[in-house]
């Protein structure tokens, strides 16, 4: 039985998305970031030269990318984490807005530092 | 014959797993205990890699940062583990849910997943505060 699309159009199943697509995408990420790092086994010179590969626009672009998830998938964990487990209260309701600014104002702080 | 009552209950069943109910609910105490170290983890990882990348990204800035120094060895080490507790069992919601994919054989994927991330999360840390 399929649910009817309009069921499902509204903030929270947008903020179920989003973490879906974060985890998943974070999680096939991880791999290649614990590869990147361990080129500082074959020296200094070596991790440098991989680091002068992330200097192109595109890659750039990725780690941005990249930033957003984590901090989405972060902010979206802990309104997860309290939802879960405090009382309800009225203010509940403002948690995915504030984890939607906060992935934001994360992202843009990196962008700021990176250009 | 009667129609179904409109009240009557769904048939509900939860979907079948290879784990045993006790394992199920410890996965999801994982889930949550993992997450609330990843919380601390992650805040502070943002954290850092907004500072790092100011001037850019030099070996020598990251491996001035953390060779040799315990605190973000134990750090690391703390936030590997963590990683390759809650990524599998985050993909195994995830997998079971929308390819259907359930049963031992992805009990065991996930398994080997996060063994694999623990290794080589161990590489990175070993690599970046011993080198």
């Amino acid at each position: 039985m399929k649910n009817d699309f309009r069921a499902r159009n509204h903030p929270g199943y947008w903020a179920f998305v989003v973490h879906r697509v974060s985890g998943v995408a974070l999680t096939l990420f991880i791999p290649l970031h614990f590869w990147a790092l361990a080129q500082a086994l074959q020296g200094e010179a070596r991790l440098d030269s991989f680091l002068r590969w992330t200097e192109q626009p595109l890659v750039k672009a990725g780690e941005l990318a990249l930033v957003f998830l984590l901090a989405a998938h972060f902010a979206g964990g802990v309104r997860l984490l309290m939802l879960e487990f405090l009382p309800w209260r009225e203010w509940q309701k403002t948690l995915l807005a504030a984890a939607t600014a906060f992935s934001i104002v994360a992202s843009l702080a990196f962008l700021l530092n990176l250009i | 014959m009667s129609s179904p009552s409109p009240t009557a209950p769904l048939p509900l069943r939860p979907h079948p797993s290879s784990l045993s109910l006790r394992a199920q609910v410890l996965l999801w105490a994982a889930q949550r205990a993992s997450a609330a170290v990843l919380a601390i983890c992650v805040l502070v990882h943002l954290i850092t890699i907004i500072y790092a990348v100011r001037n850019g990204l030099t070996a020598a800035e990251i491996l001035s940062r953390t060779t040799g120094n315990t605190g973000w060895a134990i750090f690391y080490g703390v936030f590997v583990v963590s990683v390759a507790v809650h990524a599998p069992i985050g993909l195994r919601n995830v997998l079971a849910e929308t390819i259907e994919w359930r049963g031992r054989s992805l009990d065991i994927a996930m398994l080997v997943l996060g063994i694999a991330i623990a290794i080589w999360g161990a590489r990175a840390v070993y690599a970046v505060v011993v080198g």
